[in-house]
């Protein structure tokens, strides 16, 4: 009997444990490293209708603790992703989250209804939270009523369950999350990136091309750990939580405040194994802890 | 194969003004062409976070050992010149499309041109043209003479000139001035530098085949975060390319420059 298998709408996870979106690609450069039939799920690059060539370079700048990203939502277009890269996914044994994006509400509705017939994709992330395009994106994670509604015509469509990716950079992210339960979410992931900026230190100009960028990384984990505790409380719907998680301890940090699973972003940039490791390295977390099923740290800090 | 691997430090050592030329060894040597990079950890800390890409300058298969010659300039590559004889260094490589040698044919002759820090893949590259008995010749820039390195390894394997900004050493200028110079006679030219300096060798010799080795701000270094994307010419079906995965190395006239 596993110790670490979790299930959610739509998805039988191995484990916990997944790639977050932006930071695996579509999973073909990973697959050059290790075994992706290892990973709890998959969450695909941010698939739009269109191909999209994504910001200027630089699009990257280090931080204390993190980095900033502006890359813009580069990706092939639905047919390619469909053709393609998700035909490729096939031959693991995994299931995909499939990160839907878009300019307005039909983009996404475009996306959503096609992709979700994929035979891997086991469900959708509802990308409203991209800080680095000029239209769409946070546009749709910013204002509680839009994002009610988004949702409720996402659903309409989807064959999957659909979850919704939240952004930190509102007010409050509970009336976001209380929003998209709503409109027929079937789960929360969260937090996407930071609105941040970092300056060159001759010139006063920011290093990054795009001006701003989304901030990730271990400096972001107090941020999220504090919105996944928030969200948790106010909702029903299960959350699959991330921000700068680097290892096993931040897994049990973000289950215990409520998170359901875990997703990992730029340690994979760092630690190109992070993710098998943390799998392995789970169960003797758990004898530490003195669990015998990982399902019963979920929301912990709340009892 | 790419691998990550704790390599030993082998020797470092202070070769020019800022300038660190750091030995290791490890399996993942073996892997290795000239003109890949590797992805390297400089603290095992989240200060700084990400690797550093460096080039490759000389690898030798035999000892399972490599050096890379790079410029302790910011945080991450002071850090990694602290490191000593016996210490470990997590090194993510070998990355990437290096030169092809086999482009210039034994009894040609090839061009190498670098620019600063683009100066240290072509070491290897020189050594493993001449092993093919391919002849060699270097013009090589440098901001001034006291950031200059190697000449002693470049002499060895060919004719080689220098063009300084200041002209403390070679010719006061740039790369191109030595061109006018000198005129060098060769079949296929190689260059590794800042891109006012490869877009300048485009130019000036538009009618040979030539490989040129791009630097870009990268995230993952294996292709999975679109950082070092770059946008190609219309000679190319590609929109673009990734420098990590798809480079470091491309034919002229790929990238838009």
């Amino acid at each position: 009997m596993s110790r670490i298998n979790i299930e959610l709408p739509g998805l039988e996870l191995k484990n916990p444990i997944m790639p977050a979106s932006g930071c695996f690609g579509f999973g073909r450069e990973y697959a050059q490293l290790y075994d992706l039939s290892k990973l709890g799920a998959i969450m695909i690059k941010a698939t739009t209708v269109e191909t999209r060539a994504g910001n200027p370079t630089p699009r990257v700048a280090e931080t204390a603790a993190g980095m900033l990203n502006a890359i813009g939502l580069q990706n092939p277009g639905i047919d390619k992703v469909m053709n393609e890269e998700l035909k490729f996914l096939e031959s693991y044994d995994v299931p995909i989250i499939a990160n839907v994006a878009g300019t307005e509400t039909a983009d996404y509705v475009e996306v959503a209804r096609r992709i979700s017939t994929a035979q891997n994709v086991k469900a959708l992330e509802l990308n409203i939270s991209c800080p680095n395009v000029k239209h769409g994106g946070i546009q749709f994670g910013t204002d509680a009523e839009t994002a009610r509604e988004l949702v409720a015509a996402v659903k309409a469509v989807s064959q999957v369950p659909v979850y919704v990716k939240l952004s930190p950079n509102v007010t409050s992210i509970v009336d976001i999350a209380k929003a998209v339960e709503a409109g027929g979410a079937d789960g929360i992931t969260m937090i996407n990136t930071l609105v941040g900026m970092r300056l060159h230190e001759k010139t006063g100009k920011p290093v990054i091309a795009n001006g701003t960028g989304g901030l990730s990384g271990p400096a972001v984990k107090p941020v999220a750990i504090r919105m996944v505790y928030e969200v948790y409380k106010a909702v029903n719907i299960p959350i699959i939580g991330m921000g700068g998680v680097t290892c096993a301890q931040d897994v049990i940090d973000f289950m215990s405040v409520g998170a359901s699973a875990v997703a990992v972003g730029t340690a994979n940039f760092v630690d190109h194994f992070v993710c098998p490791n943390i799998i392995d390295e789970l169960p003797a977390k758990l004898d530490e802890l003195g669990v015998q099923h990982i399902s019963e740290i979920i929301g912990r800090s709340h009892r | 194969m790419i691998r990550q691997e704790k390599m030993t430090v082998v020797a470092q050592a202070q070769i020019a003004t800022n300038i660190f030329e750091l030995t290791l060894q490890g399996q993942l040597v073996q892997d290795m062409t000239p003109g890949q990079f590797v992805h390297v950890k400089v603290s095992d800390s989240f200060e700084p976070l990400l690797r550093r890409p460096i080039s490759i300058a000389n690898v030798d298969k035999e000892k399972s050992e490599f050096t890379m010659i790079y410029r302790a300039e910011g945080r991450g590559t002071q850090i990694l010149s602290t490191n000593r004889e016996g210490q470990l260094v997590d090194v993510l490589g070998p990355i990437g499309n290096g030169f092809p040698v086999e482009a210039v044919s034994p009894g040609q002759t090839a061009l190498l041109v670098g620019g600063g820090i683009g100066v240290p893949p072509l070491h290897e590259l020189s050594k493993q043209l001449n092993a093919r008995g391919v002849k060699t010749i270097h013009v090589l820039g440098f901001q001034s003479e006291d950031v200059c390195f190697y000449e002693k390894e470049f002499s060895a394997l060919g004719d080689t000139y220098y063009a300084t900004v200041d002209g403390s050493k070679g010719t006061k200028g740039f790369v191109t001035t030595v061109f006018d110079e000198v005129k060098p006679e060769f079949d296929v030219f190689y260059s590794c530098g800042p891109l006012p300096m490869l877009r300048a060798l485009e130019q000036y010799y538009p009618e040979k085949e030539g490989y040129l080795s791009f630097e870009e701000r990268m995230g993952c270094g294996i292709g999975a975060c679109f950082a070092c994307v770059c946008n190609t010419t219309d000679a190319v079906e590609k929109d673009y390319v990734k420098v990590c995965s798809d480079g470091p190395v491309f034919p002229k006239g790929v990238v838009a420059l």
